[in-house]
C-alpha cells in the first residue's frame, strides 16, 4: 500500500514529525514501512504560464514559438510538444530552474530564435510515465483553466509529496485504505482523526422506481447497494484528485473511474460504475453463474464461468464478475450520462476463487478477498455520489436500491489488566489500558481491571483475547517490554546421543580430509534412480515426484545423495578444481507404494565422492591419486571409531564399476556400498575417475549403543609371525584372512596384509599374499610352542579351504 | 726421577694437543697410561728409592697420570663435538621447501551456523528436535492455525506431492509434532533445525530449498518479556555484545502477538547505511507468543500454558555475518567457497 503523506494530512496531523520519524514510529508500533520516497523531486522556478500565442517556428516545422505569460513577465519559449496550443495553462521552467536529473534550464537559441525556458511534460517534472494520464503521455501537461498564472507548480502538482510504502501482513487489510492508515497513525501518535463527510443533494426521484436489486446468493453477497446518477458529464477529474491517484500508483482515466478509484483508496471499499443505458434492464440480479455461461470482461477477454463464480446480471445475462471485473458491454465511456453505482459486500473466498481462476488480481479483488469493513460499504457509495455530484455534475436519485443481510455487529473481546501483564511480563495499569483503547478508537466498558472491548468492524482481525493483547502490546511499545529470562525450572538442554554421534562422524570425516556439502533433495526423475544402493532399491517401490514441479531438474525426491553430489563434483571440475573430496549427511525418501498416499520413509544416508589427487608431494616425487583403497581406508577408520565391524563384499551395483565395487555389511545387514563410478556414468556426468560411498546412517544410529569399555593395556610383548601363501588368483585376501582368524584362535590379535605379488617365480594364474600375524596374551608371555601350534593350524586350514601353499 | 716424570708429562700433553682424531688420542692413552707405558716403567724403579722419597715420587707419578688422563678426556670431548657439528652441518635441509600436504576438510558453512545456534540454545536449556521433510498438510498448516483456504497460505506457496502431502515449508511442524507427542504435556523447550522447501525460482536471494531453525518454549507463565530476553541473549552471542534488538509488530498465523526482531546494524552502528537501507536496523527473525489455537490443537490448555516461538534462516544469518552475496553459493558446493569457511 502506497500512502501519500499529503493525502494522509487530510485526516490526521502529522506535521510535527519528519517523514523519516513518522515511518519509524509506524514501523515500530504498527506496520512495517518498506519504502519512503519523494513522489517526484520538487522543482524550483517552475510556474504556471499562460500561452498567449503559439506560432510555427520560422525555421523548423516541428517547433512552435510561444509567448508565455508567467505572471511577472512574458517569456518567449520554443516548444516541440505536439499538443501545445494557444490559450493553455502550462508548466514553465524558467531560466535557472533545475529539473530532475540535474537538468538546468538556460536561455538558448534554437534554429536562430531565442528561447527563454521550457514548457514541461509531467515526465520532465519527475512523474513516472506509467502514472501520467494518457492524454498527456506524449506531450506537455495542461493545467485546468482555473490554475493561477505564476503559481508554483510543486503544490499544484503535488511534486513535493512523500510516499511511504506499507508492507501489509494478511491480518492488517484494514490498512488497505487511507482511513485505515489514518486510524493507525492516530493511535500511534495519539492525535485526533478527521473523517470525510459524504454530503450530497439528491433529487426527488425515488431510485426504487428506476432500479430493483435482487440477490440470489446471500452467503456470497450479503449486501448489494445501487445508486443511480443522471446527467453525468464524463471528463477530467480535478487536479488534486488526479495527483492523489498518481501518488498512490494509479493512472487517472476520467472523473467517473477516478472517483471510484479514489473512494476505493480512501475507504478501502471497491465500487463499480455501470453505464446504465447499456446495462440492459432496470433490475440488478446477483447470483451464481450458470455452468458454461460467458462474459466479456473490461479487458475484452471472453470468460467462461462456472457455478462457483458470483456474477452481477441484468436479470438475463451477466454484466460483471462480482468483485473482480466489470463487463465490457456496460463499461463507462465518454458518452455515458447515467451511471449505476454499485457498492457491495462480496465474500472473500468467492472473489479469491474467481480472481485465481481467471488470473485477475486487482485493487478491488485484493480488498474483497481480505474482507472489507461492513460499515463502510454504503458510506463509500455515498462518498462517491458526493464527489460525482461535485466533479461530474451528476444528479443523484433519492435513496439506494439495496439488499441487506450484512452483519454489522462488533465483536466483543474481554481483557484483564492482570492477564495482560502476566503474558507480557509488564506492569501496565488499568489507566494505561484505558488510554491505549482510547488511542485506538476502540469502544469499551471498564469494570476495574476488566475491559469489554467492542472491536470496530474495520478491524476484522480482532477476535480473541490474544488479538487485543497484541494491540495493547504494540501501542504500549515493544521497546518498553522488560528483558527477562524464563522463570521455569532450569532444564538441562543438550544433544541426544544420536545427534552427538552425527557430529562425531562429521568431525571425523572432516579430519580425514573431506569437505561437507549440502545438495538439493529434489533432483530430476532420471537422476533420482541413479546410484541407488542395493538395499534401498530393494526396499522402495517408486520414486516420489512433486505434483507440480517448477522444473524437471528439481521434480523428484532423491533416493541417493550421490547424483546431486556428483553434479557438484562436475561443477568443480569444469572450473579447474580437479581435487575434490566430499561427504554429506542427509535424507533420502523411500516410498513403498505404487501411488503415493502417505509420507515416504525418510532415511539418513552418509555419502561421499572423491576424485583427483589425494596425497601428493611433488618435489619429493610422491603422488597418490584417489583409488578404491583410499576411500575404503577412510570408511574402515570411521567404523573403527564407531566400534563397529564392517565387511566389504565384492558386488555389482547399477551405475558402478563392476570390478571395483564392494557392498558393505555390518552383522549381515547390507548397509551400502563403496567403489568407482562406472566409466560410462562418469562420462555422462563429465567426471574423471571418481570413487563414491553411500551408507545407511540410520542403521548405524540404531545399533550404535555401546559405550567403549575399558580394555587393559597389554603388559606382555606380542610375537609376530609372517606367512606368505600362494593361491589361485581368484582367491580374495578377505577370504584367506577370515580363515586365518578362525584357525589361529584367540591369541591372534591382528592380521595385516603386507605384500601381494603376482608374476615371475610364480606359476601362471597364481598369486602370493603375505600376512603378518600378531600373537598376544594380555596375561602372560607366550611360548614358542603355543605360537607354533597356532601357526600350523592356520597352514592346515588355508590349505584345506583355499588350496593355499606356503610360498617357498 | 722427578725430572723424568715431568718430561714425560710434557711430552704426553704435547701429543694430546696434537691429536686430531679419536684414534690418535687412543694411541696416546695406550702409549703413556698403558701397563707397558713409561710411567709404569718409572714406578717400577721406585724400589731403589729411599723410604722418604717413595711416597713423594708415587704421589707425583699419580698426579702426572691424572693430568694426562684429564687432558685426553677433554680433548676427546672437543673432538667429538667437532665431529657432531660436522655431521649436523651435512644434515642441514632447506626448511623453506614445502611440507607434505595433509588432506583437509571441514563443515559446510550452514552446518557451522546451525551448530553454533544449537549450542547457544542448548546453553539456555533447549533440546534439539528433528522431523520429516515431507509433511502432511495437517502438521505443516492446519495444526499451525492455517486451515485450508486461509489467505496466509499464499505467503508460502508450496511443493505438494498429493493433496495431503507436501514438502514442509517451515520447520514448525516439528513443534506441533513434539507437543503432540508429549503424553504428559510437560513443558517443551526445543529448537528444530532443518531443510525446508518453497516454490521459489532460484536466484541471488531465493532458493527453492533452504534451512530454517525454529524454537519453541511452552510452559506455565511464559511471558513475552522472556522471549525478548532470550532473543537478546541470542543476538548478542551471535552478532556481538554491542548489538541491540528491537521487536516490531508482524503477523504469523501460529503466533499472537507476532513480531519481527531486528538487530542494530553492525556496519553503521545504527546510524543508517546502505546495508540497513538507512534504517539502522537489520531484520533477523520472526517470533511471537504461541497462538492459543496451536496450543489447543496440540493438547495444551491455553488457559494454563503459554509459550513463545521464533524462527530464523541460517542462510540469511550467514549472509549477514560473512557477507555472502548470493544464496545459491550454499548449494552449488564450489570447493573454493566451502574451503573459505573451514578455518576456525
Ligand atoms: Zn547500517
Amino acid at each position: 500500500m502506497f500512502v501519500s503523506l499529503n493525502w494522509l494530512k487530510n485526516y490526521v496531523d502529522i506535521d510535527q514529525l519528519s517523514p523519516e520519524d513518522l515511518a519509524e514510529r509506524i514501523t515500530k508500533s504498527g506496520i512495517e514501512v518498506e519504502g519512503l520516497e519523494h513522489f517526484a523531486s520538487p522543482a524550483n522556478n517552475v510556474v504556471v504560464g499562460y500561452v498567449e500565442s503559439c506560432e510555427k517556428h520560422p525555421n523548423a516545422d516541428k517547433l512552435n514559438l510561444c509567448q508565455v505569460n508567467v505572471g511577472d513577465e512574458t517569456l518567449q519559449i520554443i516548444c516541440g510538444a505536439p499538443n501545445i496550443a494557444q490559450g493553455q495553462k502550462v508548466a514553465v521552467a524558467k531560466p535557472g530552474a533545475i529539473l530532475p536529473g540535474n537538468f538546468k534550464i538556460k536561455k538558448a537559441k534554437l534554429r536562430g530564435v531565442e528561447s527563454n525556458g521550457m514548457i514541461c511534460s509531467l515526465q520532465e517534472l519527475g512523474v513516472e510515465e506509467k502514472f501520467v494520464p494518457k492524454e498527456f503521455a506524449s506531450g506537455i501537461f495542461v493545467f485546468p483553466e482555473d490554475a493561477e498564472i505564476g503559481a508554483d507548480v510543486n503544490e499544484l502538482l503535488n511534486l513535493d509529496d512523500i510516499i511511504i510504502e506499507l508492507g501489509l501482513t494478511p491480518n492488517r487489510s484494514d490498512a488497505l485504505s487511507m482511513l485505515g492508515v489514518a486510524y493507525e497513525v492516530a493511535a500511534i501518535l495519539d492525535v485526533p482523526i478527521r473523517l470525510p463527510q459524504a454530503n450530497y443533494h439528491s433529487n426527488d426521484e425515488e431510485i426504487e422506481k428506476q432500479v430493483s436489486v435482487k440477490v440470489d446468493a446471500v452467503e456470497q453477497n450479503p449486501y448489494y447497494g445501487a445508486f443511480l446518477l443522471k446527467n453525468v458529464k464524463v471528463g477530467s477529474s480535478p487536479l488534486w484528485l488526479r495527483n492523489y491517484l498518481m501518488a498512490a500508483g494509479i493512472r487517472p482515466i476520467n472523473n467517473v473511474v477516478d472517483i471510484t478509484n479514489y473512494v476505493l483508496l480512501e475507504y478501502g471499499q471497491p465500487l463499480h460504475a455501470f453505464d446504465f443505458d447499456k446495462f440492459g434492464s432496470n433490475e440488478v440480479v446477483v447470483r451464481m453463474a450458470n455452468e458454461g455461461e460467458k462474459l466479456v470482461t473490461l479487458d475484452d477477454q471472453e470468460r467462461t464461468l462456472t457455478n462457483e463464480h458470483l456474477v452481477i446480471t441484468n436479470g438475463k445475462e451477466p454484466v460483471a464478475l462480482a468483485g473482480v471485473m466489470g463487463g465490457a458491454d456496460s463499461e463507462v465511456s465518454e458518452q455515458t450520462t447515467t451511471v449505476l453505482l454499485e457498492a457491495a459486500y462480496f465474500d472473500g473466498q468467492t472473489v479469491r476463487k474467481a480472481s485465481k481462476d481467471f488470473d485477475l488480481r486487482s485493487e478491488a479483488s485484493n480488498r474483497f478477498e481480505k474482507g472489507v469493513d461492513p460499515n463502510r460499504v454504503k458510506q463509500a457509495g455515498e462518498r462517491a455520489c458526493q464527489l460525482l455530484q461535485q466533479y461530474a455534475g451528476a444528479t443523484v436519485l433519492n435513496g439506494v436500491a439495496e439488499y441487506d443481510q450484512l452483519d454489522y455487529s462488533e465483536k466483543t473481546v474481554t481483557i484483564w489488566t492482570s492477564t495482560i501483564n502476566d503474558r507480557l511480563g509488564t506492569n501496565i495499569s488499568d489507566a494505561d489500558i484505558a488510554d491505549i483503547l482510547r488511542k485506538l478508537n476502540f469502544n469499551h466498558n471498564q469494570d476495574g481491571e476488566t475491559f469489554t472491548v467492542y472491536a470496530p468492524t474495520r478491524r476484522q482481525d480482532i477476535v480473541i483475547f490474544e488479538d487485543m493483547l497484541e494491540e495493547v502490546a504494540r501501542i504500549y511499545g515493544y521497546d518498553n517490554l522488560p528483558f527477562t529470562l524464563p522463570s521455569g525450572g532450569a532444564q538441562a538442554g543438550g544433544l541426544t546421543k544420536q545427534q552427538a554421534l552425527k557430529r562425531h562422524v562429521k568431525r571425523f570425516l572432516e579430519g580425514a580430509g573431506l569437505s561437507e556439502t549440502v545438495t538439493y533433495s529434489l533432483t530430476s526423475k532420471e537422476r533420482a534412480t541413479e546410484l541407488v544402493s542395493p538395499e534401498v532399491a530393494e526396499a522402495m517401490v517408486s520414486s516420489v515426484s512433486l505434483a507440480m514441479p517448477m522444473s524437471e531438474e528439481h521434480s523428484t525426491l532423491r533416493l541417493s545423495i550421490l547424483p546431486e553430489m556428483l553434479s557438484s563434483v562436475a561443477y568443480n571440475l569444469a572450473r579447474k578444481q580437479a581435487n575434490v573430496a566430499y561427504y554429506e549427511l542427509g535424507s533420502i525418501f523411500i516410498s513403498k507404494e505404487e501411488k503415493v498416499t502417505k509420507q515416504p520413509e525418510e532415511k539418513v544416508r552418509l555419502a561421499g565422492a572423491l576424485t583427483g589427487e589425494w596425497l601428493t608431494h611433488p618435489w619429493q616425487q610422491e603422488k597418490k591419486t584417489v583409488d578404491f583403497f583410499v576411500v575404503k581406508g577412510i570408511i574402515e577408520a570411521l567404523f573403527e571409531t564407531l566400534n563397529l565391524d564392517v565387511t566389504f563384499v565384492q558386488a555389482k551395483v547399477e551405475g558402478m564399476h563392476p570390478g571395483r565395487t564392494a557392498q558393505l555389511f555390518v552383522a549381515d545387514q547390507a548397509i551400502g556400498f563403496v567403489g568407482q563410478v562406472h566409466p560410462q556414468l562418469q562420462k555422462d556426468y563429465d567426471l574423471k575417475e571418481t570413487f563414491v560411498f553411500d551408507i545407511d546412517f540410520d542403521y548405524i544410529l540404531s545399533i550404535h549403543a555401546n559405550e567403549p569399555s575399558f580394555a587393559k593395556i597389554p603388559r606382555y610383548p606380542s610375537v609376530t609371525r609372517d606367512i606368505a601363501l600362494v593361491v589361485d588368483e581368484s582367491v580374495q585376501a578377505g577370504a584367506l584372512q577370515a580363515t586365518i582368524a578362525q584357525a589361529g584362535g584367540e591369541l591372534v590379535k591382528d592380521i595385516q596384509v603386507f605384500d601381494v605379488y603376482q608374476g615371475e617365480h610364480l606359476a601362471e594364474g597364481k598369486k602370493s599374499i603375505a600376512f603378518s600375524l600378531f600373537y598376544q596374551d594380555p596375561e602372560r608371555t607366550l611360548t614358542d610352542k603355543e605360537v607354533e601350534s597356532s601357526y600350523q593350524a592356520i597352514l592346515d586350514a588355508v590349505a584345506n579351504d583355499h588350496n593355499a601353499e606356503l610360498r617357498g | 726421577m722427578k725430572e723424568q716424570l715431568h718430561a714425560l708429562e710434557k711430552e704426553a700433553l704435547q701429543k694430546v694437543g696434537d691429536a686430531t682424531s679419536l684414534k690418535e688420542l687412543q694411541d696416546v692413552r695406550v702409549a703413556y697410561l698403558g701397563k707397558k707405558g713409561p710411567i709404569t716403567e718409572v714406578l717400577r724403579g721406585m724400589g731403589k728409592l729411599s723410604k722418604e722419597e717413595r711416597p713423594i715420587i708415587g704421589e707425583l707419578a699419580n698426579k702426572v697420570r691424572g693430568n694426562i688422563a684429564d687432558a685426553i678426556d677433554s680433548k676427546k670431548a672437543s673432538i667429538e663435538a667437532a665431529e657432531l657439528e660436522k655431521q649436523l652441518e651435512e644434515e642441514t635441509i632447506d626448511v623453506t621447501l614445502p611440507g607434505r600436504p595433509v588432506p583437509t576438510g571441514g563443515p559446510h558453512l550452514l552446518t557451522s551456523i546451525v551448530e553454533e545456534i544449537e549450542d547457544l540454545f542448548i546453553g539456555m536449556g533447549f533440546e534439539v528436535r528433528e522431523g520429516p521433510e515431507v509433511e502432511t498438510d495437517y502438521y505443516n498448516f492446519e495444526a499451525l492455525n492455517l486451515p485450508k483456504g486461509h489467505p496466509a497460505r499464499d505467503m508460502q506457496d508450496s511443493f505438494y506431492i498429493t493433496e495431503e502431502i507436501l514438502m514442509r515449508t517451515h520447520t514448525s511442524p516439528v513443534q506441533a509434532r513434539t507437543m503432540n507427542a508429549m503424553e504428559d504435556k510437560r513443558p517443551v523447550k526445543m529448537i528444530c533445525p532443518g531443510k525446508v522447501y518453497r516454490r521459489d525460482t532460484d536466484d541471488a536471494t531465493h532458493s527453492h530449498q533452504f534451512t530454517q531453525i525454529e524454537g519453541l518454549y511452552v510452559d506455565k507463565n511464559v511471558r513475552m518479556s522472556d522471549l525478548k530476553g532470550v532473543l537478546d541473549r541470542f543476538a548478542k552471542q551471535m552478532f556481538g555484545q554491542e548489538r541491540e534488538i528491537r521487536l516490531r509488530p508482524s503477523f504469523f498465523p501460529f503466533t499472537e502477538p507476532s513480531v519481527e526482531m531486528d538487530i542494530s546494524c553492525k556496519v553503521c552502528n545504527g546510524e543508517g547505511c546502505s546495508v540497513c537501507k538507512q534504517t539502522g536496523w537489520i531484520e533477523i527473525l520472526g517470533a511471537g507468543m504461541v497462538h492459543p489455537r496451536v496450543l489447543e490443537m496440540a493438547g495444551y490448555d491455553p488457559k494454563v500454558y503459554s509459550g513463545f516461538a521464533f524462527g530464523m534462516g541460517p542462510e540469511r544469518i550467514a549472509m549477514l555475518k560473512y557477507g555472502v552475496d548470493d544464496i545459491r553459493h550454499f548449494y552449488t558446493n564450489d570447493i573454493r567457497f566451502l574451503k573459505q569457511y573451514h578455518q576456525a
